[in-house]
């Protein structure tokens, strides 16, 4: 087992996901499978391979340096749970 | 107490001067109504797509030429993780592996000597958004109100070597950076608007080490005073710990500009694991030798090829010409001034005399300075040409800076002009030495004194208006 439940509440954590103690188990195992089925990868010989930054063949797209139409701010604000002074209003950001 | 040496690196952020953000099209203006320069992709809608905007690598690759960096022809940019309201993607778009620029440096005068600082690497990155708290501090805020309009702004981050070696040092270094930024219009380097911004990492080694020590990271330091004078409290502090035979902690600190020191930023246990991985939503950005060398031809005159200008053409002290130029209205005020005068030394002691002066004092730029370029060149002449004692061209001064009129026509106005009448000196020569026969004997007797009070009197009875230089030569060959 190269993933452990420590590792696992490590990322969760990470993520701001809540992983039920039953489903630790589960969960490990799952990362664990993953991590095999890229082993397969590894072992495939890569000398001389510059690494994938895109999987599409594509580069260079890119737009013109002009400014166009913003949304309002009742918009932007629209879906936000809470608003204070035209700004989204979030709750304590340290501990 | 041992000794210790400083070692100083800096991490300068520079929001480039593009009417767009980084990756889509709202505006990058400084200010305006919270929440009113966003759209899906700087607000970090699902689905919304970002597109590069062309001028951010553009900008990059002038400021990397021009801190004589290597362009780099492959780019990438990767995401940054991190759960923080600033960015509402909970990722940041920056360059990991692969930053545009490296292998860079700058050159810097202190004392007299010159210094190469190197610059490890220019990355492109998006900014943050701007966090407004409810309470006085952070840390008495029951919560804040974000608002995204700096969300997206191109930045550049600019990394040095751990070269620099005072708090000295890092001021020129970034003083000279900051001026070739300006030069190259990649950024308006604004201190007090966050448009410049600049971290310090800051380490203590016992002299006669090879290994740096551990270092400190101190954050926000918004302007020249607060980087210097942080890095003299973060001196202070680690040799102290070090001579109590304490370790220091890699940390990020905060600097205090109103209590005038650095405190620990308390972090959360899990920071600082961003887990970067490649932008799937960005291809990446190729750029070939044509793109390159049409920018490097476009470079304009950078701070280091005018200062070397000004001491060629003027024969002006380095310490002068470093000066002049380290801002660019400064250098374009001196270019202007130049040619309206013979005297290039003499304007350069005015500008960084009483000019300098005169706006530290009002607290104004160059800018905003009311005398032009013309005006004060033609106020050099007149002290060149002894029509003017350098004590009335300072009141002349003091009239011009008010409203911008010719010096020649103030010293009509005022009656100011220096008498370099010999019959006219000569009278109040004869009756200065009539007056004071005692100043005669004390000179001859060696006392200097004697002759400094005589011109004084002379001075004086001639209203500031004789030529000095006159009067000093008739007292001389009258006492021998």
């Amino acid at each position: 087992m190269k993933v452990t439940e420590k590792d696992v509440r490590y990322i969760a954590g990470l993520s701001r996901l809540v992983i039920p103690e039953n489903e630790m188990e589960k969960f490990t195992e799952q990362f664990n499978q993953i991590l095999n089925y890229a082993d397969i990868l590894q072992k495939i010989d890569t000398t001389g391979i510059e690494p994938t930054a895109h999987v599409i063949p594509l580069s260079n797209v890119l737009r013109e340096d002009v400014v166009e139409n913003s949304v309002s701010n009742e918009e932007a604000l629209k879906n936000a749970p809470a608003v204070h002074n035209g700004g989204f209003k979030v709750p304590r950001v340290i501990e | 107490m041992r000794k210790y040496i400083t070692v100083i690196g800096l991490e300068v952020h520079a929001e480039l001067k593009t009417n767009s953000k980084a990756f889509c099209s709202c505006s990058t203006e400084f200010g305006g109504d919270p929440n009113t320069h966003v759209c899906p992709v700087c607000l970090g809608m699902p689905g919304a797509l970002p597109v590069l905007n062309k001028q951010v690598v553009e900008f990059a690759i002038r400021a990397g030429l021009a801190v004589n960096c290597d362009i780099k022809k492959f780019n990438k940019f990767d995401r940054k993780n991190y759960f923080y309201p600033d960015l509402s993607k909970n990722y940041q778009i920056s360059q990991f592996d692969k930053p545009i620029c490296e292998e860079g440096h700058i050159d810097i005068l202190v004392d007299g000597e010159e210094k190469r600082i190197g610059i490890t690497r220019i990355h492109m990155e998006e900014d943050a958004g701007k966090l407004v708290h409810s309470g006085a501090t952070i840390s008495t805020s029951d919560s804040s109100a974000v608002d995204y309009n700096r969300a997206g702004v191109p930045l550049i981050e600019i990394v040095s070597e751990p070269d620099m070696r005072s708090s000295e040092e890092a001021r020129a270094y970034l003083e000279q950076l900051k001026a070739i930024l300006e030069y190259t219009d990649v950024c308006d380097c604004k201190m007090q608007e966050g448009s410049l911004r600049c971290d310090a990492n800051i380490s203590l080694m016992p002299e006669g080490a090879t290994e740096f020590g551990t270092r400190a990271e101190i954050k926000n330091l918004n302007s020249f005073r607060a980087l210097v004078r942080a890095i003299e409290y973060e001196i202070a502090r680690q040799a102290e710990i070090l001579e109590d035979g304490g370790h220091i902690v890699q940390e990020t600190r905060t600097w205090d500009d109103v209590n005038g020191v650095t405190l620990s930023m308390r972090s959360k246990e899990e920071a600082h694991d961003y887990r970067y991985f490649p932008e799937p939503d960005l291809v990446p950005v190729e750029i070939d030798d044509a793109w390159i060398e049409r920018v490097q031809s476009e470079l304009p005159e950078l701070p280091a090829a005018r200062q070397a200008r000004l001491i060629a053409d003027f024969a002006l002290p380095k310490e002068q010409a470093a000066l002049i130029v380290s801002t660019k209205a400064m250098a374009q005020y001196f270019d202007e001034a130049v040619s309206a005068t013979k005297d290039a030394k003499g304007l350069a002691n005015w500008l960084l005399g009483d000019v300098s002066a005169y706006l530290n004092n009002e607290d104004i730029t160059i800018s905003e300075f009311k005398v032009t370029p013309a005006n004060l060149g033609e106020l050099v002449d007149l002290i060149k040409e002894g029509v003017l004692s350098s004590k009335l061209a300072k009141q002349v001064f003091g009239e011009m800076v008010k409203e911008n009129h010719s010096p020649k026509a103030l010293v009509k106005e005022l009656g100011l002009e220096q008498v370099s009448d010999a019959g006219a000196i000569e009278a109040i020569v004869d009756e200065v030495l009539a007056e004071n026969p005692q100043s005669i004997i004390d000179f001859k007797a060696g006392k200097d004194r004697a002759l400094g009070f005589l011109v004084g009197q002379i001075m004086k009875k001639s209203k500031g208006k004789a030529n000095p230089n006159m009067v000093n030569d008739m007292l001389k060959a009258k006492m021998q």
